[in-house]
């Protein structure tokens, strides 16, 4: 209860905070966020966007890794704690794509064009599309979770490939070049501290969402079919 | 190496007893064949006499290969399933001898595929010319090499579900789209006729692909076979 009040204010102020600060030219005060050439107002959606995509990924790593370690220890835990964490990824996947598509329609003109970023998105969808379509394609719960897992594994150690290829046959419109030239953030304090704390507030939604669905699939599975 | 000796033997014998069996039934390699036929046939009505530039031409023969593979590749281990011998071959062999066994008959099946799959494309499909024959044969037997690894574990998997045939493709393409993509590059380049060291990038993760996908299929093949 407590942590759920938290994290309500906490992100009540990062919105607050990531849509009502002024954005200018040449910041002078502390509350003020820089303009972004060529973004401008749109610049807001890293407090949201980028959070999400982080989290996408996030929960497919939890998802690996306990995967993992249910073929190593066979308890059932460990396969609750994987799906749901797949579960919780798989929406924040879904929500990095739907938000990076509307910001595409205004920054780029189109909802969708293949930009690397956007591809790389769509794969991560379509391994946990793959992994849902494999859980429910099982019987038996202990063969649900083996083969789970295994999948899990085996398309985790083939996504880093995509990563290399991706910008060998496409070139991105992404922002992180603009953001990020030569390793250097083009972010002032404010705006810094604004993203982490929404980076930090988004991942304690996760967190707490996490627990409540392995909290419930454990009584779940406590009580039987 | 008296052991290595036997393991070796050991996935031959598998190996082997995969090929007889295939041999006698013909299960899988009419059903790649005919698969391949049908594909480059509707790819003919569609083209008619116009020539589709190089770059989608490269691109529909992996497509062509990549389905085709989908159709029969999943057949060794769902064989052994619904032949009900899956038990026997826990109680003969080692997981990995079965695991390196099959692969060898997946990489066979593959590169024959690929081979056949490129002869009659080449044959009939029009605009298809390789300028860098050196680079565009490496390319088939990288990604021969690479889509036997893959397929093999996904159809371990998928032997054990209960929808098979739609669910191979699905599984499939997430884990291969990193490959084709690096071969129809690669591809793409030598019907282009640039030079091999242009293609080095695709084929380093090519070869990166194939160590790193078969190790990992290798770790935990053991877990899905036993189950």
């Amino acid at each position: 209860m407590a942590l759920r009040a938290l994290l309500g204010l906490w992100l009540g102020v990062v919105i607050v905070l990531g849509f009502g600060l002024p954005m200018v030219a040449t910041p002078v005060e502390w509350y003020q966020l820089p303009v972004i050439p060529g973004l401008e107002d749109k610049a807001r959606i890293i407090f949201f966007h980028v959070p999400t995509a982080w989290l996408a990924v996030v929960g497919f790593a939890m998802s690996l890794i306990y995967g993992a370690r249910y073929l190593r220890s066979k308890k059932i835990d460990d396969d609750i704690k994987s799906s749901a964490s797949a579960g919780i990824g798989f929406m924040f996947c879904t929500l990095a794509t739907v938000t990076g598509a509307i910001w595409a329609k205004f920054s780029w003109g189109t909802f969708w064009n293949w930009d690397p970023r956007q591809t790389s998105i769509f794969v991560l969808l379509l391994i946990y599309g793959a992994y849902f379509a494999l859980r429910s394609a099982v019987e038996g719960e202990e063969r649900r979770a083996t083969l789970a897992a295994v999948y899990a594994i085996i398309a985790g150690v083939t996504m880093p490939f995509f990563m290399f290829i991706m910008p060998r046959i496409l070139s991105s419109l992404h922002p992180e070049p603009i953001l990020n030239t030569q390793g250097k953030l083009h972010m002032n304090t404010i705006m810094l501290l604004v993203f982490l704390a929404s980076l930090i507030g988004f991942t304690g939604v996760y967190w707490w969402m996490w627990r409540l669905q392995v909290r419930t699939e454990q009584l779940h599975h406590r009580i039987g079919p | 190496m008296a052991k290595a000796g036997r393991w070796l033997r050991s996935v031959a014998a598998v190996f082997d007893k995969d090929w007889r069996s295939e041999l006698r039934t013909r299960y899988a390699i009419s059903a790649l064949l005919m698969f391949v036929v049908t594909t480059i046939a509707i790819l003919m009505f569609s083209l008619g006499s116009e020539e589709a530039p190089q770059e989608v031409l490269s691109g529909m023969l992996w497509v062509v290969i990549f389905f085709a593979a989908m159709s029969g590749l999943s057949r060794t281990f769902v064989a052994e399933e619904e032949r009900g011998t899956t038990m026997t071959l826990q109680l003969l062999t080692s997981p990995g001898a079965v695991y390196f066994g099959k692969l060898l008959f997946n990489l066979v099946l593959v590169t024959g595929l690929s081979v056949f799959t490129v002869l009659l494309y080449a044959l009939f499909i029009n605009g298809f010319v390789i300028q860098n024959v050196l680079l565009f044969t490496l390319t088939v037997a990288l990604g021969s090499v690479g889509f036997s690894a893959a397929a093999t574990i996904i159809a371990a998997i998928i032997a054990k579900a209960a929808t098979r045939g739609t669910l191979y493709p699905v599984l499939s393409f997430p884990v291969l789209l990193p490959l084709l993509l690096a071969v129809i590059n690669a591809t793409r380049l030598a019907a282009e006729g640039a030079p091999l060291a242009d293609a080095a990038g695709e084929f380093q993760l090519l070869v990166s692909y194939i160590v790193v996908v078969v190790t990992a299929s290798a770790l935990v093949f053991e877990y899905v076979w036993k189950e």
